[in-house]
């Protein structure tokens, strides 16, 4: 007996499909199961995993280093997120007047955000060296007595911050926000123009609104990305020469994935670990499904976004 | 902040110099801070490289030179000398390589699958996709750790590029849905009636028609792959086994020249690890700005 068109069609989807269906479930829907598990279990690797109902859950919640993580990652998100934003929106501005060199500058702009985090970080190092490094030369120029930066406790969270933005700033976000500057249409200004609307009253009424979709994909992406924080972290506070822990001095750069990775592969404590890591999906969720809420809010849709999915 | 005029590219040049003039002028403190801007992205960068090329004597000295008395271009050398560089730049370029492949064809195929085939559940399948963006590869990395370890793969170097042939991850899965929606139907249905089968028409109607979407999705993989730390941190013991980001720590921790600095070098190898991704930039640069720019506005 034939089959049918459509169970033709259906069979090939599916089979098109196959290599993510295998992947989903091996790969994340498998693991989330099995770190529920694991997040109610004291577990060491050398022995079988020992259920222990939420012990794990309340070890977090009292643990002070936890805190101390979690503080640290809301710190370097909520300056990070919004001034690289505010960044890219201003440099996406300058670009996209007519100057002389603009593809160069452009380039320039961009470079730093195509360099691995792993070189941005040993770059920034020898930058922050406290005695002869450049940044504290250039200081010295100008007659400031510079910081010890990723030594000092006061000065560890922004160096990284300074650092993550000279990444972040000139990259990806500055490219979406330039198309859709590009995006805006012109008749849009001239018309401004003609109501007697100056260059303010065209920036905040025109602009910042048709440029908000871009804004929320930013801040999207920028907050689960900020959230993440490891590799600069990791790199920059555990080398400088020394053999030191990851996220010194005094804990002062501990992100929360930095605490989890030295509970699960540092001291093997896979059951705490994946407590942890469940705790952090939660924060996430939560995170995102708050910003789109709020974006009904404050983000603009054309009539005419036909290709939305 | 420097005050945005954003009417100025469209209006068109005047043809009276005086007021080609009066605009260029007012041009000059935009163009000042695009260039103290372009300072603060270059310089460091400038610095690294002018820093790779001094000897070990110009490296602490207070004041700072600037240029190196005599450029060490040796000092690129001595660093393969000092670590296995080059086993570490063959492994990254193995696992880029084979990362590569397996993402680019298991998400296209995948993306065909949704964009062309009528199927029981695919909306929501597809929306369950686009839902795995959201999650951090933290949050699943112990579990997968164990199965690693249960597979016989940690500590090699499959461990990093296998689980990309599995779908290739949500983002590269829906760049590629996002252009196979855009390419006509018509064309697909002339080839079946000519009796073309469905991978047929993928490899010789869609995919020739796609070159942009997969030069794009390329770039990403070889920056994703090249760039990875934590897959390497977490699944790699060896020092033979280590890609070039892990590697490159481990550079730092053994480097040495009796007491000497070393900065010179470390500058150099890091250099080394950045060479490639600058060259796929020079190259690919329309590619590139289109893949993210595609991706932030369709996301």
């Amino acid at each position: 007996m034939r089959m049918s068109s459509a169970t033709r069609e259906a069979i090939e989807g599916y089979l098109y499909i196959a290599p993510w269906l295998v992947g989903f479930a091996v790969f994340a829907v498998g693991p989330m199961l099995a770190s529920i598990y694991l997040s109610l279990t004291f577990y060491k690797i050398i022995t079988p995993p020992d259920f222990v109902g939420l012990d794990n859950y309340i070890r977090m919640f009292q643990d002070d280093l936890f805190w101390k993580s979690l503080w640290n990652t809301v710190y370097y998100a909520a300056v990070f997120v919004p001034v690289s934003i505010a960044g890219s929106l201003c440099c996406a501005l300058l670009l996209n007047q007519r100057i002389l060199g603009r593809t160069i500058f452009r380039a320039i702009y961009f470079l730093p955000s195509i360099t691995p985090i792993v070189a941005t970080a040993f770059l920034w190092l020898w930058i922050f060296q406290p005695n002869v490094g450049l940044a504290n030369y250039l200081l010295d120029l100008i007659g400031i007595e510079g910081p010890r930066w990723l030594d000092d406790i006061q000065w560890s969270k922004p160096s990284l911050i300074v650092i993550s933005l000279w990444g972040a700033v000139g990259g990806g976000s500055m490219l979406i926000f330039l198309a859709g500057l590009q995006g805006i249409p012109i008749e849009l200004y001239e018309s401004a123009e003609i109501d007697g609307a100056g260059n303010q009253a065209k920036f905040w009424r025109i602009t910042i609104p048709l440029l908000s979709p871009s804004m929320f994909f930013n801040l999207v992406l920028g907050l689960i990305g900020a959230m993440q924080m490891f590799t600069l972290a990791f790199v920059a506070t555990s080398g400088a020469g020394q053999t030191r822990p990851a996220g010194g001095p005094a804990y002062s750069t501990l992100f929360y994935v930095l605490n989890l990775y030295n509970h699960a592969f540092d001291y093997w404590e896979m059951g705490y670990a994946s407590a942890l890591a469940w705790f952090f999906f939660l924060i996430l969720v939560i995170l995102t499904y708050w910003q789109l809420r709020l974006s009904r809010s404050w983000v603009y849709y054309e009539f005419d976004q036909g290709e939305r999915w | 902040m420097v005050e945005p005029t954003l009417s100025a590219p469209q209006v068109p040049a005047a043809r009276f110099g005086g007021v080609r003039l009066r605009q260029a002028t007012r041009m000059i403190p935009t163009f000042l801070v695009v260039l103290v801007l372009a300072a603060a992205f270059g310089l460091p960068f400038l610095w690294a490289v002018l820093t790779s090329l001094k000897v070990p004597r110009e490296i602490f000295i207070f004041p700072p030179t600037w240029l190196p008395e005599a450029p060490q271009w040796s000092n690129y050398i001595e660093v393969f000398r000092q670590a296995p560089l080059a086993l570490f730049f063959w492994n990254s370029l193995k696992v880029t390589v084979l990362t590569g492949i397996g993402q680019i064809l298991s998400a296209s195929l995948v993306a065909y699958g949704f964009a062309r085939f009528r199927f029981p559940g695919r909306n929501i399948l597809f929306l369950v996709m686009l839902s795995t963006l959201m999650l951090p590869p933290q949050i699943t990395i112990i579990p997968t750790f164990l199965l690693f370890k249960w597979l016989g793969w940690l500590d090699e170097l499959r461990s990093l590029y296998i689980p990309p042939w599995f779908g290739g991850g949500a983002f590269a899965i829906f760049l590629f849905r996002q252009f196979f929606l855009t390419i006509p139907r018509e064309f697909d249905e002339a080839a079946k009636i000519d009796g073309a089968n469905s991978l047929w028409i993928f490899f010789r109607v869609l995919t020739p028609l796609s070159v942009p979407v997969f030069v794009t999705m390329g770039i990403f993989s070889f920056l994703g792959s090249w760039n990875d730390f934590f897959g390497p941190l977490i699944f790699l013991n060896t020092t033979e086994k280590f890609t070039l980001a892990l590697g490159l720590t481990y550079f730092q921790r053994v480097v040495s020249l009796g007491g000497q600095a070393t900065e010179h070098l470390m500058m150099a190898a890091s250099i080394i690890m950045t060479l490639p991704c600058l060259l796929v930039f020079v190259l690919l640069q329309r590619y590139w700005i289109q893949g993210i720019v595609m991706s932030g506005i369709k996301g």
